[in-house]
């Protein structure tokens, strides 16, 4: 089985940080708007480097993302940042009327999503914000997994034209995709081959993912993992060959399994090519204070959640 | 300055036009309509620097966003008066696969329209946006923004209007059409705002009064001081004093008409008030 190797933990958010900075200095179309989190969000570095295409807006998220909608007539492509949880269920009729319907080239990127934001506690972990976001039509919804992926999925979308959803982390996680890698949205990543069973991946599952193929070989077990990055548009003929190959599907996320990956994954497969599947993903329940490892552990997001899920689907083939 | 007599010509036609329309699909919103026809005919054919061609990006000339988007049938009607697009496709206004939707779109490729909106409080951060676009691109022309009045009850307004006065966005123009009346009553009754004026004189706007909000040349007058206000540090609000459903009789001084198309009789009735002047479409 290919091995990945974690090469320092990194937090998600610097990997936004940096590909903006970078941006700045190679696209002058691009602006960002920021709620009172530039340093969470680690937009200090373009604020600084270029504070007339900066704007803070103060904690105003509905004026941010109706400035950042208006501010695309006239070719700018605006990057707006703040916790996740204030990236959509705060602003959806914003997002939905301003950005969506009017089909405006605005990037809202968000941090601190899920659970993993730890101790601020369920009022900021927002575990409903993909379900939220790929409800409305057009809008791209990207969940990057690592330091690395969130860098190149920042610079990738600013090159492509049209409403995007980036949802990103607070914690230091595994950095493990490869240094200045493309990004394709919409493209599935094969991360490992097996014969056994898939597992569907996203965000900050998708390391756990790893982890818990290692434990599966060793007990026998082929674990194809594939990292999902692109939730919209999903890659269905990647998803269906795998479970064609495998023939049992689990799928791993930090969202609730009502309107996350799981059910998008298991609307493919029903349509398609009818898997068990199981789904590795909050149960219907707000979250609660605690770190992040502790969180994950609770709530059944990890490595030893996603084994006990894939025993359980194979059980069933 | 273009000839007053001629623009009150053009408003005739369009009050027509916004009646016609409602009552053909006998839904829409006539009331705001018909308050507001002086001030769209005045901006699009006396007051903004526009091009002739539409495109999106509007690069070089002044942009007008619709905050209450609900009146649309004075948007289409002047939009169409002023040659966007043919005054024929009145005659679709809330029809199926329309481009002219209930509620203003960019969806259907309108050309006049930059931004969706019905939902309401959402115009003043969309224009701040687009200010601040102008600026950066070096682009001396003004936005122009139009609001009701009880739609100031959105929070989201404020979270703009606060956002325009601290960040000096000096090159944006709000009216605000002060007639008064909401769905379920009068804005007092609703839900009382106290003075605007004073609200956005708090708020570190410049403020002026359009008394006479549906005469032409006060209107012309306002708007034009208005944009010689431009570019000293602030945003400016104009308040336009206007009478909803104005022009047509039974339908002045009152909510009823905000939402409610007319019969056919009321339809003849307001026409006869209204006599045709640049050609029903």
């Amino acid at each position: 089985m290919k091995t990945y190797t974690n090469t320092g933990n990194k937090d998600t958010r610097s990997g936004f940080g940096a590909g903006l900075e970078e941006l700045g200095k190679k696209n002058e179309n691009v602006v960002a708007l920021c709620a009172d989190l530039t340093g969470s969000l680690k937009m200090d570095a373009f604020k600084a480097n270029h504070p007339e295409r900066f704007f803070q807006v103060g904690i105003a998220e509905a004026n941010m993302i109706g400035m950042a909608a208006g501010m695309t007539i006239g070719g700018k492509i605006p990057f707006t940042g703040t916790f996740a949880n204030f990236s959509t269920g705060r602003v959806y009729d914003q997002i939905r009327q301003s950005v969506a319907y009017s089909g405006k080239n605005v990037k809202i990127c968000a941090s601190h999503a899920g659970i993993t934001l730890g101790e601020d506690g369920a009022t900021h972990q927002i575990l409903e914000d993909i379900g939220l976001m790929k409800m409305l039509p057009v809008m791209t919804v990207i969940n990057t997994c690592d330091y690395n992926q969130t860098k190149a999925a920042t610079l990738a979308i600013a090159d492509y034209d049209g409403p995007v959803y980036l949802r990103f982390g607070r914690p230091k996680v595994a950095n493990f995709t490869p240094e200045n890698g493309a990004f394709k949205i919409g493209e599935a990543v094969e991360l490992t081959a097996g014969n056994d069973v898939t597992i569907i991946a996203t965000g900050h599952l998708v390391w756990e993912a790893l982890e818990a193929a290692k434990t599966l070989e060793e007990a026998g077990i082929s674990a194809e993992v594939i990292n999902i990055h692109t939730i919209k548009p999903l890659d269905a003929k990647s998803i269906i060959a795998s479970a064609q190959k495998t023939g049992c599907v689990v799928t791993a996320e930090e969202h609730n399994y009502l309107g996350g990956l799981g059910e998008s994954v298991a609307r493919v497969l029903a349509q398609n090519t009818p898997t068990p599947i199981e789904m590795v993903a909050t149960q219907d329940t707000f979250g609660e204070s605690g770190t992040p490892a502790q969180l994950m552990d609770k709530y059944g997001l990890n490595a030893a959640a996603i084994v006990k899920a894939v025993n359980k689907v194979i059980a069933r083939k | 300055m273009a000839d007053i007599a001629q623009l009150e010509n053009m408003v005739t036609q369009v009050r027509r036009d916004i009646i016609r329309q409602v009552h053909k699909v006998n839904s829409g919103h006539p009331g705001g309509s018909l308050g507001c026809a002086e001030f769209f005919v005045a901006l699009y054919q006396e007051v903004m620097d526009r091009k002739e061609r539409f495109d999106m990006n509007g690069e070089g000339e002044d942009l007008f966003f619709l905050s209450n988007g609900h009146i649309s049938p004075v948007f289409y009607s002047v939009l169409a008066r002023s040659g966007y697009f043919p005054v024929e496709e009145l005659n679709t206004f809330r029809l199926l696969n329309s481009r002219l939707q209930g509620h203003p779109t960019t969806h259907e490729g309108l050309p006049g329209i930059r931004m969706a909106s019905g939902s309401l409080g959402q115009g003043i951060s969309v224009s701040i946006g687009a200010a601040a676009t102008k600026k950066l691109n070096n682009d001396k022309h003004i936005i122009y923004t139009l609001c009701g009045d009880g739609e100031l009850q959105e929070g989201q307004n404020w979270e703009a209007i606060m956002y325009a006065a601290a960040n000096k966005v000096d090159n944006l123009i709000v009216s605000i059409d002060l007639n008064g009346q909401q769905i379920d009553g009068s804005t007092d009754d609703v839900l009382g705002m106290g003075s605007i004026r004073a609200k956005f004189e708090a708020f570190g706007w410049d403020v002026l009064d359009v008394k006479e909000g549906n005469n032409m040349k006060a209107v012309i007058e306002g708007l034009k001081t208005a944009k010689s206000k431009t570019g000293n540090g602030k945003p400016i609000c104009v308040l336009l004093h206007t009478v909803m459903g104005n022009g047509i009789d039974f339908m002045m001084h009152t909510h009823a008409w905000h939402g409610k198309a007319p019969n056919d009789e009321q339809l003849a009735e307001g026409l006869s008030q209204n006599p045709e002047t640049l050609g029903d479409y």
